[in-house]
Formats: C-alpha cells, sequence, structure tokens
C-alpha cells in the first residue's frame, strides 16, 4: 500500500532503511528537509546512527569520509554551493576508492543566486570520480538510495544519487517504501577491507609520485567503466526484490517509429512522457532517459538510439562557452553509430524556469528542422534580453 | 485528472493545504501530486501550492496553469490577477471571505464559492488558518473524496484535543457549502 510521503522524507526514510552508522550534513535549499526528517528519525528513536553537526559542506563530506574509511557506512547530502563546497573533498573520497552515498538535492549554482532545480551542481563535479545516478520521480529516489549503497560497497565507489530540488524534493506523491527485511536481505552490513585500524595499520591518500599516478588514475577509470554493468544488475536484482525498475542505465521510456527520439534526464522525463500520451497530432518519437550519468553508459546508448534519424537531447545545465554538456557526450558516444542519428541539442529549465508540456512539441519540431541544432537554449525569452550589448 | 492551485500567504498553511489534500486522496487509492510553487517562502508574502488527483499514475511536474479549481485563502490576493490566471472553462474558485458567494461571483466574474474559513476557524482552533475548513468546503462541494477521509489525513499530524477540533471544524466547513455543488466540474474531468 503506496504512502503519501514528501520526497524529501521518503529518502530520509530510505537512507534509515540502509542502516549508516554516520550520517553528516550541512543544510541548504532544497536538501534541507532531507536532513531534518533523518534528525526526526534520530530523535524519536527510530534510526540509530551517529548524527554529526557540522559547520559546512567541507566538514560534512570530510566526516563521512573518516567515517566510511574507518568502517562505517555514512551518508551525506547537499546542493547547489554545498557540493561545489565539498568538492575537493569529493575528488578524494572517490580517489581514495572509500565507498559512500550522497543524495544531491540538483539546484543552480550561483551567480546570479538562484535556490531553484537545475543540474549545474552534479554536472560540475561530473570529473570527480562518483557514479551519478539521476532519479525521475520519488519512488526512484527510494529505489536508488538502496541500490546506491550496494553498487558502492561492492565497487569501492562513491555513489551521487541526483533528485531535482523542489521538483522531486518538495513534492508530496505515493511511495512504496520496502521493509526492513527486503533492505537488509539485499544490502549485506558494510565490510571495507581496508578499514582504517589501530590493530592493523595503513595509510590512506599518499603522495603518488609520477611514477605511480597514472596506473592509479588508470584504475579509478577502469573500475568506473566495469561498474556499468554492477550498475544494470543491482537495479534488476532490486526489482526481483520488491519488483519496481528504476531504469537501470538508459531507459526507453515511449517507443515511437518516427525516427525521431527524445533524451532527456531527471524528472523532466515524466513531464515529456505525459506530453507524448497526451497531446494530439504529434509523431511518436522514442523517448531516452539517461539514468547513469557517470561512468557514461555510450555502449547503452548506441543501443536505445539504434534506427533514429534524428536525436533531441534536453539538459537541465549549461557549460558556458562551450553549450551542452550531456549533448557533447552522446555526440561523441554516437559517433561510431554505422547510421548515427543528428544530435540536436537544448538546455531547458535553468535555474527552476518551469518545463510545461508545451515545450515538448517544440523538440519534436527542432527534430525534423532543415539545419541541426549544435545547441541552443530552448525556453529562452528573448524579449526579456537588453537591446543593446547582449553579452554585458 | 483534476488539477488545483491553492493561493495564499506564507504563514497560512498554504503547502500544508496542499499536502493535507493530496494524502487525503493517495490514502483513498487515488493517485495524487502536491507541491509549493518553490518560492524562498516568507510570513506574509504571495505563495501558491498545487495539487493534481487522478485515476491513472500522474506523470508531468509542471506548474499547474490551467486548475480545474482555485483556493484562495486570502481574500485581499483576488486583486492580483495571477490568482484567477489560466482557471478553465467552467472552473470554480473557493474564496475565504465573510463576503456572500454572489458577490464574489460577480467582484471575480466567475463561478465562486465563499467560506468565512478563518471565522470558523478561530471559532473551533482559536487560531485563523483557514486551510482545513476550505479543503473539508471543498470536498463537500466537490464530492471528489468523502469528507472522512481529511479527517483520516489530519489524524496523521494532529492528535488529542487539536484533532477533535479540527474535526469539528471539518465538519462545520462541509456543511457550510451546497453539497456536490461542483460534481460536475470533477465528473467533467474524470477523477
Amino acid at each position: 500500500m503506496p504512502q503519501a510521503l514528501e520526497g524529501s522524507q521518503a529518502i530520509a526514510r530510505a537512507v534509515a532503511l540502509c542502516r549508516p552508522q554516520v550520517v553528516a550534513a550541512y543544510p541548504i535549499t532544497p536538501q534541507t528537509h532531507i536532513v531534518e526528517n533523518i534528525s526526526k528519525l534520530v530523535a524519536d528513536g527510530k534510526f540509530h546512527c551517529e548524527l554529526v553537526s557540522v559547520e559546512s559542506e567541507f566538514s560534512a563530506a570530510s566526516v563521512v569520509l573518516g567515517a566510511a574509511a574507518a568502517g562505517s557506512r555514512a551518508y551525506t547530502a547537499s546542493a547547489s554551493q554545498g557540493i561545489l563546497l565539498m568538492s575537493e573533498v569529493l575528488f578524494n573520497i572517490a580517489g581514495l576508492r572509500v565507498p559512500l552515498v550522497l543524495t544531491c538535492a540538483n539546484r543552480a549554482v550561483s551567480a546570479p543566486l538562484s535556490i531553484w532545480n537545475d543540474h549545474q551542481d552534479s554536472m560540475a563535479v561530473r570529473d570527480a570520480g562518483w557514479i551519478q545516478l539521476y532519479c525521475a520521480d520519488n519512488q526512484e529516489a527510494v529505489d536508488t538510495t538502496i541500490q546506491a549503497y550496494r553498487i558502492s560497497e561492492r565497487l569501492e565507489l562513491p555513489v551521487m544519487v541526483c533528485v531535482d530540488g523542489f521538483t522531486l524534493t518538495h513534492t508530496l506523491e505515493p511511495i512504496e517504501l520496502p521493509s526492513q527485511e527486503q533492505v537488509d536481505g539485499f544490502l549485506p552490513p558494510y565490510h571495507f577491507a581496508r578499514a582504517l585500524d589501530p590493530m592493523r595499520p595503513l595509510s590512506m591518500g599518499e603522495l603518488v609520485t609520477p611514477a605511480y599516478f597514472t596506473e592509479v588514475r588508470h584504475m579509478h577509470h577502469t573500475a568506473l567503466r566495469e561498474a556499468l554493468p554492477e550498475i544494470a544488475a543491482a537495479d534488476a536484482e532490486w526489482a526481483e526484490v520488491c519488483g519496481r525498475h528504476s531504469g537501470g542505465l538508459v531507459q526507453v521510456v515511449r517507443e515511437g517509429d518516427s525516427g525521431i527520439g527524445i533524451l532527456a534526464i531527471g524528472s523532466v522525463v515524466g513531464t515529456f512522457a505525459d506530453a507524448a500520451d497526451h497531446l494530439a497530432d504529434l509523431p511518436a518519437a522514442r523517448l531516452i532517459r539517461l539514468r547513469c550519468f557517470r561512468p557514461f553508459p555510450d555502449a547503452a546508448l548506441r543501443e536505445a538510439c539504434r534506427g533514429l534519424t534524428d536525436l533531441v537531447v534536453v539538459e537541465r545545465a549549461l557549460s558556458p562557452g562551450a553549450g551542452g554538456i550531456i549533448g557533447t557526450e552522446v555526440r561523441a558516444a554516437l559517433r561510431t553509430m554505422r547510421d548515427a542519428p543528428r544530435v540536436h541539442n537544448f538546455a531547458v529549465g535553468l535555474g527552476g524556469r518551469d518545463v510545461p508540456l508545451e515545450l515538448y512539441p517544440r523538440l519534436i519540431e527542432a527534430a525534423r528542422a532543415e539545419e541541426e541544432t549544435g545547441f541552443a537554449i530552448l525556453d529562452l525569452e528573448p524579449e526579456k534580453l537588453p537591446e543593446e550589448g547582449l553579452s554585458r | 485528472m483534476i488539477e488545483i492551485r491553492i493561493h495564499g500567504r506564507g504563514g497560512q498553511g498554504n503547502v500544508v493545504a496542499a499536502y493535507l489534500l493530496a494524502t487525503a486522496a493517495i490514502d483513498e487509492g487515488h493517485h495524487a501530486q502536491a507541491f509549493p510553487s518553490f518560492g524562498a517562502e516568507r510570513r506574509g508574502a504571495p505563495v501558491a501550492a498545487f495539487v493534481r488527483m487522478d485515476r491513472e499514475p500522474i506523470l508531468r511536474r509542471c506548474e499547474v496553469r490551467e486548475p480545474h479549481f482555485v483556493i484562495v485563502q486570502d481574500p485581499t490576493l483576488l486583486k492580483s490577477p495571477g490568482v484567477t490566471a489560466g482557471l478553465r472553462e467552467g472552473g470554480r474558485v473557493l474564496v475565504n471571505s465573510t463576503h456572500s458567494s454572489e458577490e464574489i461571483s460577480e467582484r471575480l466574474g466567475l463561478e465562486a464559492v465563499a467560506l468565512p474559513a478563518a471565522r470558523l476557524a478561530r471559532e473551533h482552533l482559536g487560531r485563523p488558518v483557514p486551510n482545513t475548513a476550505l479543503l473539508a468546503a471543498f470536498l463537500a462541494l466537490t464530492g471528489v473524496l468523502p469528507v472522512e477521509a481529511l479527517v483520516k489525513a489530519l489524524a496523521e499530524r494532529f492528535r488529542g484535543e487539536v484533532l477533535t477540533r479540527n474535526e469539528a471544524l471539518v465538519q462545520a466547513a462541509a456543511r457550510a457549502v451546497p453539497q456536490r455543488a461542483w460534481k460536475e466540474v470533477t465528473d467533467a474531468a474524470g477523477a
């Protein structure tokens, strides 16, 4: 029987079901409700963990790094500037190959200051060496959190569970919470073979000279590439437990025979699926959703794009001076296809701009255009721009 | 699917109202979704919250731009045109107001029902928070859920005397409006 839960509340309950021994987080909108709900569960005696109050996100990340390195399952969450303040530690967590799960309540990055949702924060730490999984709804946020611990601890790689700020974190909807037995059966107790232990001393984070640095980086890259089947397997195996899939690596959400594909990431996929189902007179497009962004599932993506003449890549972040981030990577991944589709790349919904159903036909229209769109911001409102000196 | 927009001022329990309504729907076996207008909410500032209810799972996550129903917690907001913007053909407005439904309808040029929700709340709870009374009236007007579903949702948040007082408020507010007067709108929306 599904329960009515706010996204943040559901995520907090899912975290508690995973039994982390240490939680450290610093509140930041729109992540705050997750931490508040965890605090409440701890205060009510429903969740037993060491809840560490810290003075910054840098400390939050450092505390969970230390805790996980010392053999405790640990959890943190942040967003936006908080993720950026963590960034130095995020690279260290990944480089030290310490298992951790972090929820990123996706939010735009300042300046200009915005508390609203886009994916600029997690995209900014794309190269930190973490696994990044993007959730389409709050049920997936619950299920992916549980899967994330399994993936992370099996592979000794940290996992960032990306959940759209406000759009998911502050939305109440029906959620199925798994039982404690289901989660315990799926997630064995945490055992970290390299745990810091005074009885068996070892060093972590040593200086690595040019003689070995390249090899360590190669191992990290290889570990992430080899994580792809593990991520897909964790989703499939959790589905055997609870009957729900969360999208594997790449999910074909709607089939279509028009040769047009729409690829999106995060919760906007639901709006596009709704538009595809309900708006009249549209050619049936294949709606593809990228769930796993790091490691980049290029082979699965090529498989999902087979037979398309045009692919429209929609993203919620911007690499100023270059354009799209996902679009660029998709183009690179599809290059080796025999009949690669044209790739049109758009950013939408930056800084919380609402993405309505009516945007979907414009994506289809772009796919049918004579010219391929290299990159554009589709929901830009040009009338709001100054008449002169556009760039200043 | 029926789509509802709740307008009020920060501190009037707008998000709580949206969450309560969606919770009542979900507990009754419907699909529902509720979310705030995602502002930096400050006490007294105009804010909005959204609710969707359907028999099918709800996929869209955009704001409600064309509501079937608008619920207005603070009558001073009726002056701002955004409050009834996008209201669907045949859509209805429920307003916390001590004026008559006829007066409000005439002023808006729309079919509206007025309920002295803040006054009812002050009588029953000792605080002029209009949200629970408006939700009770909404359920009585539309018949989309039994009024008892709201009481059950309130029981997830309140206990003891506070809950008893809220229950009495729900019954009083539900009786104060014409029963099922808006049923045709929810029927047409397939909810």
